[in-house]
């Protein structure tokens, strides 16, 4: 079993009275998928938020074991968990739409190309070092880009582009960005059977080829349990269960939460 | 309801309805502004009263408005669209079009209409030209409105007008500190306004140049108060003054090429450095955009919460714009002042900042071509209207809305991007 990436330790989001996000502790591994479900409202999307940086929680721990030392996110604000090596993507799609494709890849590696351009100083000079950074940046983009099968549309402008195309776009630039734990908010919604079967397919690509960790949050279950190493379960921010995708699929617990409970009024 | 649906004509009850409240609004209005008037009598001064102008007025509201409902289609043959439709083939025109400008800009001191006259509102024209180009940065490409954006004109024009005097520096030496300052105060302005965007920025910034100038006209013993400040130093060609008589042991300008002196040459001197600055700006804008700070702006503009996940700091990426783009603002301000040689807070009120933003916004919000064609615009069209000039404000307030109807996105609003994919290069 490959090293834990991402410890989670009772981490709590409360807003005012609602506790959102309750007690919860899992371990997400490198080069494997880990899949958050549970209902809607079960408090999914909060837990990324907090461990994205977005929102601060009210408690708990959330660890990223790096090369050698361990970060401790929940004191990071998101930028710097960005640069961290945790790149997410969002439920609903936020690219740059009237940027190109590429450049939406371009901007994805932001902070290596500032440094390379030496805080624009360089770049404004036209040194030799920033061109030949941004060459390497375009070839990643464009590595990326035939990997998402969207090579014809590198110069079209990213709003265009049809909605399972912005979904996969999206997914290219967080991989443009070379996280060390990339974590996507249903990627899947709203693709047809083929298409999120071919994102399937590119996401377990990802976790064999570029070794890093994916978290993912997804309501689409033929894909959780195709692709997943591990399911968490989330109701009501609590984990009701936690488990390889085959044990999951047979948890009491689990479907009652999703077929909900028959009530005493059926029963009588 | 759907926007074809919204497009369609109403039927002619309905038009008549709206046209009959239209002017009982109109009518409302314009009673105290139309319909009272007040009058020199023999008591002192009393109130006439106009309502038959007032019926007029309303009765063209009624008319027009009725007329307007009937060919609201005009959105379809609208005359400016083939331009965004057809862009790809106007292509090799767009490309040649900044040069045909430059050459035009270059020539224009020599051709045989130029006098004082056109050359003084050609340079006018520049200087707008130029401040649009510096807000082209923070409201084009950041897309954080500016309603402030005077202040560092003011910024620039008083550093300049105040080192100038006080330490006897010379044009060259105080354009980079003005532009060194009016920068500063940009990212000065940038911290507080960093959490806020949207309207609340543009009513932040907007108190932001209503401040400085305040404390311009107060702060008495630096700036002069509202007396401004006089005998700012006129620029030299690199040290030759463009004087009739220069100062004992100083060669002039005329002296130095061997020409009669003529007062034209400092006008036209001023004309090519303006000219040189805001090509300077433009060149500037179009080489950064292609930077990663140029792109994150862009970026920012379009997300600011993408940008947050890709570890792209907001803070950063929004104080460089505000500074950057107030730089260029004291640049223009330092020019301002060694033009007119006498600087007031009359010359930085809200009605410039408001120009400004109108030209980024007119022009197309990040097009630098854009910005060219709607300083020429709004610089131009009240020279032409002087004869009415109790009408120009009417004139400018129409075109701003036939503008903003035909074309929301600005006259020239075409976005190239920044760089396209190379062919793939031959494995080796």
């Amino acid at each position: 079993m490959s090293a834990a990436l991402l410890a989670v330790e009772r981490l709590s989001m409360r807003f005012g009275g609602v506790t959102a996000v309750d007690d919860l502790s899992f371990v997400a591994r490198a080069h494997a998928i880990t899949a958050i479900i549970g209902p809607n409202g079960a408090g999914k999307t909060t837990v990324f938020n907090c461990l994205t940086g977005f929102y601060r929680p009210s408690a708990g721990q959330l660890r990223l074991q790096r090369a050698s030392t361990a970060l401790a996110l929940e004191r990071l604000a998101d930028v710097h968990i960005a640069r961290a090596g945790v790149v997410r993507t969002f439920q609903n799609i936020r690219l740059f739409p009237v940027m190109s494709v590429l450049e939406n890849l371009i901007v994805a590696q932001h902070n290596t190309l500032m440094r390379a351009s030496l805080y624009t100083f360089g770049g404004l000079l036209g040194l030799k070092s920033y061109r030949r950074a941004e060459r390497a940046a375009v070839e990643r983009a464009r590595h990326w880009l035939e990997r998402v099968g969207l090579i014809e549309r590198a110069d079209d402008p990213a709003g265009g582009l049809p909605y399972g195309d912005q979904r996969r776009l999206e997914i290219a630039r967080a991989m443009c960005a070379q996280p060390i734990l990339l974590c996507l908010d249903e990627p899947a919604a709203g693709l047809n059977p083929r298409d999120s079967a071919e994102l399937a397919a590119l996401l377990r690509d990802i976790c064999n080829q570029e070794r890093i960790g994916i978290l993912l949050i997804e309501h689409d279950m033929r894909v959780v349990m195709d692709i997943s190493d591990h399911v968490v379960v989330l109701d009501y921010g609590r984990k009701i269960a936690e488990g390889v995708p085959d044990a999951i699929r047979n948890d009491a617990a689990v479907i009652k939460a999703y077929l909900g409970e028959v009530d005493e009024a059926e029963r009588a | 309801m759907t926007a074809t649906a919204a497009r369609k004509i109403p039927p002619w009850s309905a038009r008549f309805k709206e046209a009959l409240l239209a002017a009982v609004v109109a009518g409302v209005l314009a009673i105290p502004l139309i319909g009272l008037h007040a009058v020199d009598g023999a008591q002192g001064l009393g109130i006439d009263t106009r309502f038959g102008v007032v019926a007029i007025g309303a009765s063209f509201v009624f008319v027009g408005r009725l007329l307007l409902s009937g060919i609201q289609q005009f959105r379809f043959a609208n005359p400016f669209q083939p331009l965004a439709h057809g862009a790809a083939r106007l292509r090799p025109l767009t490309r040649l079009l900044p040069w045909i400008g430059i050459g035009f800009a270059i020539a224009l001191p020599f051709l045989p209409f130029a006098n004082r006259y056109v050359i003084d509102v050609a340079t006018t024209v520049l200087i707008y030209v130029m401040l649009g180009w510096g807000l082209n940065i923070v409201v084009g490409l950041a897309g954080l409105l500016d309603l402030g954006y005077v202040a560092f004109y003011a910024v620039g024009a008083y550093s300049y007008a105040l080192l100038a005097i006080n330490f006897d520096l010379s044009f060259w030496e105080c354009l980079p500190l003005a532009g060194v300052f009016a920068g500063f105060m940009g990212v000065l302005l940038g911290f507080p306004v960093l959490r806020l965007r949207g309207d609340y920025l543009a009513i932040v910034t907007l108190g932001f140049g209503e401040i400085v100038r305040i404390i311009l006209t107060n702060w008495q013993t630096l700036t002069g108060g509202p007396n401004g400040i006089t005998g700012i130093p006129r620029p030299t060609f690199f040290g030759a003054p463009l004087t009739a008589n220069p100062a004992e042991g100083v060669a002039a300008f005329h002296q130095l090429f061997g020409l009669e002196f003529s007062p034209i040459h400092r006008v036209m001197f001023l004309y090519f450095l303006i000219l040189a600055l805001a090509l300077i700006t433009n060149l500037f804008t179009l080489r950064i955009r292609r930077l990663p700070i140029g792109r994150a702006w862009e970026a920012l503009r379009e997300d600011e919460i993408a940008c947050r996940a890709l570890g792209i700091s907001p803070r950063n990426t929004k104080l460089t714009a505000f500074g950057i783009g107030a730089m260029f603002g004291g640049f223009a301000g330092a020019f301002f002042a060694t033009r007119q040689g006498f600087i007031s807070p009359e010359s930085f009120t809200f009605i410039e900042s408001a120009t400004i933003v109108a030209i980024v916004v007119l022009g197309g919000m990040g097009s630098q071509m854009g910005v060219v064609l709607a300083a020429a615009v709004l610089v131009l069209l009240p020279e032409f209207g002087r004869e009415f000039a109790q009408y120009r404000m009417l004139v400018f307030g129409a075109a701003m809305v036939l503008i903003v109807a035909w074309r929301p996105q600005g006259l020239l609003a075409h976005r190239e991007p920044t760089l396209r994919l190379p062919k793939k290069e031959a494995p080796s």
